[in-house]
Formats: C-alpha cells, sequence, structure tokens
C-alpha cells in the first residue's frame, strides 16, 4: 500500500458544502464521455437514428405522397420536416429509457456516492444525446434528397431546421429523463413514452394538411407544439425564413425545460 | 474527541418492516469495525444510510463530525463506499473507469490518468488496464471496486462484504488490502456474513439481527460468549439423544444444541480438553457415536447463542423477506 498517511481532518477542513459551477460543469462533461464511450461500444444504440429516418422518409413518401400531394416529389417539402420532428423526438424518448436501465446498474451506486452535482448523471447522457439528434437529422434530409427532395431554403435553411430540430428533441428529452428517474422500469418507461409521442406526432400537422382535418381535431393540432415545430421547419427549410413559428417552438422549449429540468433532479435525489 | 462515525438510533423503515431498528455505532478513528449478520440483518441498510446512499428516516449519524443528513454532500468527500455488487461500469475499461471516477471527483486530466495507473499498480491490475469490465473475474472486479474508492484516499471506508463469493486466495488478498489500508490511515466500516472474517480483521465487532444490535465487543469477547471450540457429535442410529444431552450438562455445566432429525448435538467448549470428558461421559452411559469432530465456532453458533435462533433460519418471528430490500431499495419502496 502507498505510504501517503491520511489527516482525516485536514479532510474535513477540505470538504465544500456543495458542488460548484465549474464542479457541475466538469462532471456533466465527464458525464457526457461516458456516454459516448458507452455509444461507440453498442453500434446499436444507433439504430434509432440511422435506419428510422431512412424507414420512415421512404414509406412515408411513397405511401402518402400520391394520395395527399399528387405526387411524390411534391409531397416531400411537406412531409420531411414533419418526418424529421417525428425522428428528432423518438430519439428524445430513448433517452428516458436508457437512463433508468443505467440507474438500474451498479455503478450507479457509486455514482450517488460520490460528490457530484445530482444534475450530471442526468446532464451527461442528454449532452452526449446531442450527437444522435444531429445523426438523425441529417440523415432525414440526406435521405429525402435522395429521393427528389429540393429544398428551397438552401444550406442555411436546412442546417437552421436541423439546428430546431436538435434543440426541440433536448428540450423534450427532460420530459422523459423525468419519466426515467420515477418509472420502475426501463420497459414501463418505454411504454409511457409511447403513449406520449403517439398522438403527439400523429395528431400534428406533419403528414398532412391542417386543413383536412374534421374542426375539432384541427384545433388540437393547432395547438400541439410539434406542428409549431414542423411549421417552422418547412418555413426554415423550404423558404428560409424565420416565421413566428420558430419563436413558438423556442417558447415551448424552454417551458419544457423550466418545468422537468429541475423536477428530473428532485426526483432522482428522491433515490438517495 | 470527535469519532469516525457516531450514530444514535438509526432507523429504517421500509414498507412495515424496520429493516434497522434503533442502532447506536461509535467507531474511533483507525478503527477496523466489523458488522457481523447473517443476510437480511440490515448490515447493508445501515450502511448505506451511513454512506448517504439511503435516507435516515429516524434517528442521527455524524461521519468526522459531519451530519450525514444536513450535509450530504459534505459527507461524500470524506468516504469510499464499495458495495456487495461491484460499481463500477461495464462499458468501460478498467482505467477508463478509475479516470472517469478521478474526474467526476475534482481530479485534472493528466492527474486522473496518474492516480488511474498508480492505483492500477497497486492493486494488481495493470495487465488488464485496457480490458473491459465485462471480461474480469469477480476477484478482479472487486479489487478494481476498491481501487475506485480509493481515488481521493478518503479517510474512512464502507465496505459491504467485500469477500462474499471470493475464493480463499483472493479473500486473503482483499484481508491484506484492506489491512494496509487501515495502516495508511483510513478507517474501516466492514459488513460481513463471516465470522473468520471479522474475527481476522476487525477491531471490534457488533452483531446485528433483524435490524437491532445484538451484540458488541472485539472478536475474542464475541467468540469466548459462545466458547472457543464446538465439539459435534453425531450418534449411532438408535442411540438415546436426550440422554447424550443429559450427560454433556452434567459434565460440562453447559447447554448442547440438539438437531434429532440427524441424531446430532453441537457442544460449546471452553477448552479442547473437555472434549475428553463428554466422550467418556458418554461411554459410560452407553451412548453409541457415529462421528465426532472439533472445530472453532461458527457464525450460526454465534447467532444461536446470542439471538437464540439459526443465522440461515427462514421462519422469523417477523414476516420479513428473506432479502432485505437494502439491495434495491427503489424498487421496493416505490
Amino acid at each position: 500500500m502507498s505510504t501517503i498517511t491520511i489527516d482525516a481532518w485536514a479532510a474535513v477542513a477540505r470538504t465544500q458544502a456543495r458542488p460548484s459551477a465549474a464542479d457541475t460543469f466538469r462532471q456533466t462533461l465527464a458525464m457526457a464521455w461516458r456516454a459516448t464511450k458507452k455509444m461507440r461500444r453498442n453500434p446499436e444504440q444507433f439504430f434509432d437514428v440511422t435506419l428510422q429516418p431512412i424507414l420512415f422518409t421512404v414509406m412515408f413518401a411513397y405511401i402518402f405522397g400520391g394520395a395527399i400531394s399528387g405526387d411524390v416529389k411534391s409531397y416531400l417539402p411537406l412531409m420531411i420536416p414533419g418526418i424529421l420532428a417525428q425522428t428528432v423526438l423518438t430519439c428524445s424518448m430513448a433517452t428516458g429509457t436508457q437512463l433508468r436501465e443505467d440507474m438500474d446498474k451498479g455503478v450507479f451506486d457509486r455514482f450517488r456516492s460520490l460528490p457530484m452535482a445530482r444534475i450530471s448523471p442526468l446532464a451527461g447522457p442528454m449532452v452526449a444525446d446531442l450527437l444522435r439528434y444531429t445523426i438523425a437529422a441529417t440523415i432525414t434530409f440526406l435521405m429525402g434528397i435522395a429521393i427528389g427532395y429540393r429544398p428551397g431554403g438552401g444550406v442555411l435553411g436546412v442546417l437552421g431546421a436541423i439546428l430546431l430540430a436538435v434543440v426541440t428533441g433536448w428540450s423534450l428529452a427532460w420530459v422523459f429523463t423525468c419519466l426515467g428517474t420515477v418509472a420502475r422500469s426501463a420497459q414501463s418507461v418505454q411504454g409511457i413514452s409511447m403513449l406520449i409521442m403517439f398522438p403527439l406526432t400523429f395528431l400534428s400537422n406533419a403528414f398532412v394538411p391542417v386543413d383536412t382535418l374534421p374542426g375539432w381535431l384541427a384545433a388540437f393540432v393547432r395547438v400541439n407544439p410539434v406542428s409549431h415545430l414542423v411549421s417552422a421547419d418547412r418555413d426554415l427549410a423550404n423558404h428560409a425564413e424565420l416565421t413566428a413559428q420558430v419563436g413558438w417552438t423556442l417558447v415551448a422549449c424552454a417551458a419544457v425545460i423550466a418545468i422537468f429540468a429541475p423536477l428530473s433532479v428532485r426526483l432522482y435525489k428522491r433515490h438517495l | 474527541m470527535t469519532l469516525a462515525v457516531h450514530a444514535r438510533g438509526l432507523v429504517k423503515v421500509f414498507g412495515d418492516v424496520r429493516a434497522v431498528n434503533g442502532v447506536d455505532l461509535d467507531i474511533g478513528e483507525g478503527e477496523i469495525f466489523g458488522v457481523l449478520g447473517p443476510n437480511g440483518a440490515g448490515k447493508t441498510t445501515m450502511l448505506k444510510m451511513l454512506a448517504t446512499l439511503l435516507a435516515i428516516d429516524e434517528g442521527e449519524a455524524a461521519v468526522f463530525g459531519v451530519d450525514v443528513r444536513r450535509e450530504p454532500h459534505r459527507v461524500r468527500q470524506l468516504i469510499g463506499v464499495t458495495g456487495q455488487y461491484a460499481s463500477v461500469d461495464e462499458n468501460l475499461t478498467a482505467a477508463e473507469n478509475l479516470w472517469l471516477f478521478g474526474r467526476l471527483q475534482g481530479l485534472g486530466r493528466r492527474q486522473a490518468r496518474a492516480t488511474a495507473a498508480e492505483l492500477l499498480e497497486q492493486f494488481g491490475l495493470t495487465d488488464a488496464a485496457n480490458k473491459r469490465i465485462s471480461q474480469f473475474s469477480g476477484g478482479m472486479r472487486r479489487r478494481l471496486d476498491l481501487a475506485a474508492s480509493l481515488i481521493t484516499r478518503p479517510p474512512l471506508i464502507f465496505l459491504d462484504e467485500p469477500t462474499t463469493g471470493l475464493d480463499p486466495r483472493t479473500r486473503g488478498q482483499m484481508w491484506d488490502t484492506i489491512r494496509g489500508l487501515v495502516a495508511s490511515g483510513c478507517t474501516v466500516l466492514l459488513t460481513t456474513q463471516y465470522l473468520d472474517e471479522a474475527d481476522q480483521l476487525a477491531d471490534r465487532i457488533v452483531v446485528i439481527d433483524h435490524g437491532r444490535k445484538v451484540a458488541q465487543g472485539t472478536p475474542d469477547e464475541l467468540k469466548n460468549s459462545v466458547g472457543d471450540l464446538t465439539l459435534h457429535l453425531r450418534l449411532a442410529a438408535g442411540a438415546d439423544l436426550s440422554l447424550a444431552g443429559d450427560v454433556v450438562r452434567r459434565q460440562l455445566g453447559g447447554e448442547p444444541v440438539l438437531t434429532p432429525e440427524s441424531g446430532q448435538l453441537n457442544v460449546p467448549l471452553a477448552s479442547a480438553d473437555h472434549v475428553a470428558d463428554v466422550l467418556i461421559g458418554l461411554r459410560q452411559a452407553g451412548v453409541a457415536l457415529a462421528s465426532v469432530s472439533v472445530d472453532k465456532p461458527t457464525l450460526d453458533e454465534v447467532f444461536l447463542a446470542l439471538t437464540g435462533h439459526d443465522a440461515g433460519e427462514t421462519e422469523r418471528p417477523d414476516p420479513r423477506p428473506q432479502a432485505i430490500p437494502a439491495q434495491a431499495p427503489e424498487k421496493v419502496t416505490r
């Protein structure tokens, strides 16, 4: 063993009452590093961000294209931003499931026993997930372009649309992180998340024009935050326009973070 | 003088089970303190409360004078916790694990790497530094787990059953490591199911059963309370067990433990010399024997003597699950 002798009282004198902002930041980055290592070593975690956008883009384009817009090519400007929103939201769902899985592992006992900011085990993986959202969003656009989509907004418009989708996905991930801290198992997180995600994505303007819907449904679709994201992304990708829809989307994101980030940390602490 | 651990009236309730039921502890600086008890006695739960991993329902605790309930963040800077199940990351290599835990505790990148290398060397894991934990043996995991608890050289180490499931050689190495920790100035709180482990390592022991402290003392005091040795007798078929019991009582004045189903009786002995007295008495009474052996007292016997029931007994006076919820309290409490 080492010859260094331990002075308990000096250690007591050195203790800090709470983690500083710099500590929190460094710990969050360390946890993000851990999450990226994990992703690289379990490549199947990338299936949802790679295969899903490819599959859905092709499927929806050829199934609904003719029926909704007359032909596939004129449906793409309507649909691609919709698929983008759907893909990014599905990715954010995985955040909660994976957190729950992770929390059941022995290593989380160690994280709990370390003098760490309680938000870093939650925020770390979410920082790493930014990578997943970006991959998913990029693949969606590439796939769209491959089957004939020519975004009128140009490169800047498309980048703006991707950025907005990533921000929204990241904000919504706090909802699922929160679920992850309360649910009993990864399966139940998955189940509950599906129940939230399906109505949110399909009861929106993601795949169909709102004026084809009955009045009561159109009313819901108009207030659905996913519709705001889809509209904002259409304006950005197709016309390179920053419309009020972008603003509404960001307001919704801020509200979600303001509610669910502190709530998640509280619920996580309750495990202690 | 301020103690390393000072706890009064610790209580933890899971549903309607009082897993820890009013335990007091005083652990001096530099001590190896053993908490001995069977599965489900409340050892792990108690350790988790002191290590800020479980909320303390009633009572109070302080680590080096720092209140565990009010200042958990400070307490976490003073402790290292090594659990029953290796709490290291399966997806990372050994070196990556130690690096991550170092970073999380405020070490710089280079310093974290140096500390990781140093600890791997110290625990004989240098060759396995870049292997993933999923390829590690049980003993290697435990060593890595303990190494991970020592990164910041905390003055108090909690070890939850550090050698359960290890082979005898690895267990011996682990014991040496623990002794080394104390030599460098650490205080160690150790839970174990094995009397010999507590005996080998601990300066003082408490025995816990049903969440309560049933005995406390040095290993010698504890063993003396059940005799230094135990004589195991198996009677020949048809021999009279109650007669044999009477002979033992008459010869030694002590109380033997009878197991009528298998025709066995266990006799606590103060000295090996008394074996002869018992055997001669049995011969004179005409009790035929099938086998005789003399052993050190087992935890079961210590338990029986202290609590009046078996350590592994499943039927208990209060309805409590055999496996304590301490391993996964979140699943039970939610």
